[in-house]
């Protein structure tokens, strides 16, 4: 592996998430499977388009058509797959804070550095590890 | 055209594209003016508005006797027409005496508590939303019209903090949606600027009259942040920021709202 700085994310432990190894950011990507193993793209295509699971939707636009209500305060991810690398997404979706400070996306598997979080979301990463994992091999499909 | 003539009209132009540029600098914008044309109609119409419903029992509630006192509103400021008119343009505002700002819920309550010898309102209740609805409708179409009281600027900048201050597990602000992102969808829905123009409104939504409290939680809840206890100050402090922000934009109560 590259001798370039590898940060291992502080994360708070998950109990949804039967977590092996640990995320290693390596340059823009997570290079690594958050569980081991690969991730289901149709179950990850169902956490996206769910408003209450992946919540991709109140944001972004995706090619999706049986979801009406899509949102436009993100860039589409139609051809995702085909502008970023599975790792670059994965950290995308882990914590895009690490690639732009200001972003409006929330950090999908983080618990750290967030202020009155609801209590019974507190301690909580919006997806599991298993989750991220099938919506990474989802968006890798998603060519133009 | 002689010298003096030709300062005096240049003056007046100069005036007259000043208050243009001013006019047109205003693009804010109540969440009236994104609701569709039905809804809007439907809030302009007095006899289709359920939240006239609410502003009817709010006035006979206003008449009648209650508390240990057994006074009515009316009988310490008559007519409402006359005696509440403009008050909810200025609210919270800080009671005399006291050393804190009250919404106008609060205010009522302390009438109740201090001069009628009853009980609270709680939050939400549908007495209390009745008689708020029915002070502010005294006020509507007027501009909003925050005090000015030094007192106030703490509180206010209490709620400013609060506005803009990331929360909750999807780590947003109210900014985030209500200043960055306004008038963009969020899934379906249109975010509105987050004017304080229409309280207590009727949302469809809920079938129910309610306060602005009620819809701040809302978004709290769908950011996943913890809600502050309903008697907190801190709803108090966020409504003093919004009514600043939404200065000189018209009453609507009853507001109708998707
Ligand atoms: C609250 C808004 C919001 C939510 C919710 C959200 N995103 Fe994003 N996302 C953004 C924004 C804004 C960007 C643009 C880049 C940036 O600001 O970091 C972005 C960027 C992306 C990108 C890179 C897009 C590109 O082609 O450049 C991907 C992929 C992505 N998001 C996927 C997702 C997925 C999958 C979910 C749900 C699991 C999700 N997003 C939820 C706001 C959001
Ligand atoms: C993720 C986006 C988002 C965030 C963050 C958010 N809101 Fe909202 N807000 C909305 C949307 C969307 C609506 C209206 C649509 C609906 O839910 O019916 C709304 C409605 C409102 C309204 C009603 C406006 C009207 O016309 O009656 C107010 C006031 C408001 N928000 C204030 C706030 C405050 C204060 C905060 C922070 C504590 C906040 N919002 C956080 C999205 C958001």
């Amino acid at each position: 592996m590259r001798a370039l700085a590898v940060l291992a994310l502080a994360l708070a432990a998950c109990p949804a998430a039967a977590q092996q190894v640990p995320p290693q950011i390596v340059d823009d990507t997570i290079p690594r499977s958050l569980t081991g193993r690969p991730g289901d793209a149709a179950r990850g295509r169902a956490i996206v388009a769910n408003r209450s699971v992946g919540l991709c939707l109140l944001c972004h636009s995706g090619p999706i058509a049986e979801e009406r209500f899509q949102g436009d305060l993100a860039p589409s991810l139609a051809g995702a797959g085909s502008r970023w690398s599975e790792g670059q997404l994965r950290l995308r979706i882990v914590d895009g804070s690490r690639l732009n400070a200001d972003t409006i996306m929330p950090a999908y598997y983080r618990t750290g550095g967030l202020q009155r979080v609801a209590r019974n979301f507190e301690g909580k990463t919006i997806l599991s590890a298993e989750q991220v994992e099938d919506v990474v091999a989802y968006l890798v499909t998603l060519k133009d | 055209m002689s010298r003096r003539l030709l300062v005096v009209g240049l003056g007046l132009v100069f005036a007259a594209s000043y208050a243009t540029a001013q006019v047109g600098a205003d693009k804010r914008r109540s969440g009236y003016q994104d609701m569709g044309e039905a809804l809007q109609k439907m809030q302009d119409d007095d006899t289709a508005n359920p939240g006239m419903l609410f502003v009817q029992l709010g006035g006979q509630l206003w008449s009648k006797q209650t508390g240990v006192a057994d006074k009515s509103c009316a009988d310490c400021h008559g007519a409402a027409a006359a005696s509440m008119k403009g008050v909810a343009t200025r609210y919270p505002a800080i009671p005399q005496g006291g050393d804190r700002p009250v919404d106008l819920e609060g205010r009522i309550n302390l009438c109740r508590t201090e001069h009628q010898r009853a009980d609270r309102l709680p939050p939400e209740n549908r007495e209390l939303l009745a008689l708020t609805a029915y002070v502010a409708h005294q006020s509507r179409d007027m501009p909003i019209a925050p005090p000015y009281d030094h007192r106030l600027d703490a509180f206010r900048q209490q709620g400013a903090e609060i506005y803009r201050r990331r929360q909750g597990q999807l780590n947003l602000s109210c900014a985030i949606c209500h200043d960055d992102n306004a008038g963009k969808k969020l899934a379906g829905v249109v975010i509105p600027e987050a004017h304080p123009t229409g309280y207590p409104i009727y949302r469809l939504e809920w079938q129910a009259l309610g306060s602005l409290k009620r819809r701040l939680r809302n978004c709290l809840a769908g950011i996943r942040a913890e809600a502050w206890p309903l008697d907190a100050s801190e709803y108090v402090a966020v409504e003093l920021f919004l009514m600043d922000r939404a200065k000189g934009l018209k009453l609507e109560t009853p507001a109708i709202r998707p």
